[in-house]
């Protein structure tokens, strides 16, 4: 008999919070634009805050009210926006797929080390005191961009610097910020012809540190001078539509291969 | 007799042995010397001289045109070689002025002496230690014109002469008040009066007795009292030497000034005497050199700008084996990339040493030592932790920004976690972050 206690005292107290339940819900009931969530499921959970907003939902909340645009999520790409568009009645707008790329080619046989460097081993440690390669512009091998990106899309390549997987990159933009060189940039997929340095010492001194650094000698001006300009002693492309494709094997001449297509061993 | 301190700290080795009874020699000055404009706390000075000048011994060369900036004096007098970067031991290379020394030494003729120095005013005083470029000297490189200038509503009662040089090793600050101690009191004098202070307070170490008697002896002259302080790691650190002489606590995120303190380094007093009465710039300081890899460790008196290299050869060079170079104390100097680096205004030391590889890192077993050494009670290995894991803003809320940087807790990690390292990236990233926000 004594069971019988519990099992009645339990229920009857399950039927009264179920009361509370159901006042809670019908009354207390928050109204919600049913779009958000729609928005919300469409996107691809990765919370990375590539859109500028706190995370997936956030962006979802900012579409459907109009401060966002459909295209704005850069991982979804050029599907979710246009699904986005679709289910908001919106225009998509132009969506050009980007990916990271690595602008050093520092890597360990080409950049020469300082000194044996002892200090914990991250990039921005290195950097604060001075970093460990001579070449104070380039990449410190460190990977600090590699542990930020949330898609596994980094990965330290055996010559001592980061290889971007295209395929996976959604050009979050992460691994920029967390770069305390500033060595990579977003760039259209399309985008051929980069300059892999950012060393603004001169010549000589460029040279002596780095076997692959931008030297300033000017022979990629001259093979296109409309599109390429020397500034502080580094070659930089202003318009890259501006490039002629023919002027391309001229371009790759470049004496220490600081400009010209991406090789095989950038992109992995 | 009683000694006095401050809670928590360590108790390293001090060995200061090899260089404790040795003389500030003068090194004869370089043929050439590199001097930084960036040598102190805040902003670089701007250069007032262009390749191909003739500049004199004691010229200023570069300009403090920010407020927390000083001015850059020439070390040597000749002809100037070149204004670019050159290596610094920050790490990074930084705008210098190179300058090829003529040996004549020819003074500049615009510096003057000042008789009786005592009978100036407080504004006299401060424009006098600005113009002549002095920072604080026990490393930090603190503009002492700052010091000097208490911000209004704020009144100084008390002025503490710092003479514990508690970073082992060191034993430039102990020379100086065994062989100026006239000189130390005297430009405490002028700091007391430029600051309008009441007491004056010198806090040595008690394992500097005979400089202790000294100064206890020739003191009888002037106001003030010298106090004897337990030997203790840091204490030497402004807020932890203010907490032992006067039971005063510097407040979060404040400086002295909030206590109605100010505390001066010995050799920066010594500059202060040397500067007001005498006219002279901060173009030398004192130093030692020493550790396992200096042939003959000494304590040096060394023209701005001369080269450790140079410095190392003047010392008889260094032991083949040498593996690490020091700038600074070994609890918290700046291990150096090369030996071709110029000596700066912070520059109390130069140390090399032949060191075992590093130890093995293993992780954190929570034993709290670090906690328990702490002087500014923080809570160094969770502060690591967030720093590692990328929770700078948890860093913060635990007091990351409070951190000295004195190194107790990677002293006594069992762990050998390098704490310190990831403290100092924590607040770097931190203050980067708050620099982009506001920008």
């Amino acid at each position: 008999m004594e069971v019988l206690i519990p099992i009645i005292t339990m229920g009857a107290l399950s039927f009264l919070f179920s009361f509370g339940l159901v006042f809670a819900y019908k009354k207390l009931k928050v109204e919600e634009d049913p779009k958000i969530e729609e928005v919300s499921e469409m996107l691809p959970q990765a919370n990375c805050g590539a859109c500028g907003y706190s995370g997936c939902r956030a962006f979802a909340e900012a579409v459907v009210r109009g401060d966002a645009a459909a295209n704005g999520c850069p991982v979804g790409g050029e599907e979710v926006a246009n699904k986005v568009a679709e289910a908001l009645g919106i225009k998509a707008g132009e969506v050009i797929k980007k990916v990271v790329r690595v602008l050093c080619r520092g890597t360990q046989d080409a950049a020469k080390n300082r000194g044996v460097y002892l200090g914990i081993s991250t990039c921005y440690a290195s950097h604060l005191i001075g970093g460990n390669k001579q070449c104070s512009y380039g990449c410190l091998s460190y990977g600090d961009c590699v542990r930020v990106c949330p898609f596994d899309a980094l990965y330290m390549g055996e010559a001592g610097l980061p290889v971007v997987m295209e395929e996976k990159c959604t050009a979050c933009g992460k691994c920029v910020d967390a770069c305390p060189r500033n060595l990579l940039e977003l760039h259209p997929i399309s985008q051929e012809i980069f300059v892999f340095c950012h060393s603004l010492d001169r010549g000589p001194t460029a040279r002596k540190v780095c076997k692959n650094a931008c030297i300033a000698c000017g022979i990629c001006v001259r093979a296109c001078p409309e599109a390429i300009v020397l500034e502080n002693n580094l070659a930089k492309i202003l318009d890259y539509k501006k490039i002629d494709p023919e002027t391309i094997p001229d371009i790759e001449k470049c004496p220490t291969g600081a400009i010209g297509r991406l090789r095989k061993d950038d992109e992995g | 007799m009683k000694t006095i301190t401050f809670p928590h700290g360590i108790h390293p080795p001090v060995y200061k042995e090899p260089t404790a009874e040795k003389r500030i020699e003068t090194m004869a000055p370089p043929e050439k010397v590199f001097i930084p404009l960036h040598q102190h706390f805040g902003a670089p000075a701007e250069p007032l001289v262009k390749k191909g000048d003739e500049v004199y011994l004691g010229q200023i060369i570069g300009e403090a045109k920010a407020l927390f900036s000083a001015s850059v004096h020439a070390s040597v007098s000749g002809k100037v070689l070149a204004v670019d970067g050159y290596n610094h031991p920050l790490g990074k290379p930084l705008l210098s002025v190179s300058i090829a020394n003529d040996g004549q030494d020819r003074l500049f003729p615009d510096l003057q002496e000042t008789k009786d120095a005592f009978s100036l005013s407080p504004d006299e005083i401060r424009q006098k230690v600005k113009e002549a470029g002095i920072v604080g000297l026990g490393g930090a490189a603190f503009p002492t014109t700052v010091k000097l200038s208490p911000p209004k509503g704020k009144t100084i009662d008390t002025i503490i002469i710092n003479g514990c040089e508690c970073e082992p090793i060191l034993t430039s600050d102990y020379r100086l008040m065994l062989e100026y101690p006239e000189d130390i009191l005297k430009g405490t004098e002028l700091v007391r009066i430029a600051t309008g202070a009441k007491r004056i307070i010198v806090g040595i170490e008690d394992n500097k007795k005979k400089a202790f008697g000294l100064l206890q002896e020739k003191i009888q002259d002037y106001t003030g009292e010298i106090v004897l302080l337990k030997t203790k790691y840091p204490q030497g650190a402004e807020k932890n030497l203010i907490y032992a002489a006067l039971r005063r606590e510097v407040p979060r995120g404040g400086l002295p000034f909030d206590v109605g303190v100010v505390v001066q380094n010995v050799g920066t007093v010594k500059a202060i005497w040397d500067a007001v009465s005498k006219g002279k710039p901060l173009y030398e300081r004192a130093l030692t050199v020493s550790g396992n890899g200096i042939k003959e460790p000494k304590n040096l008196l060394v023209r701005i700008g001369t080269t450790f290299q140079n410095v190392v050869d003047f010392c008889g060079g260094f032991e083949e084996s040498v593996n690490i170079l020091v700038m600074g104390g070994p609890m918290m100097g700046l291990s150096q990339w090369t030996s071709d680096v110029p000596v700066i205004k912070g520059t109390s030391g130069i140390l090399a040493w032949t060191a075992p590889d590093p130890s093995i890192e293993y992780t954190c077993i929570r034993c709290g030592r670090c906690i328990d050494n702490c002087p500014m009670r923080l809570v160094p290995t969770q502060l690591m932790k967030y720093v590692r894991f990328d929770h700078l803003s948890e860093a913060e809320n635990w007091g990351i920004q409070d951190c000295v940087e004195c190194g107790c807790c990677q002293y006594t990690c069992p762990a050998n976690i390098p704490l310190v390292h990831w403290i100092r990236l924590g607040k770097n990233q931190i203050m980067s972050s708050r620099r982009r926000k506001s920008a």
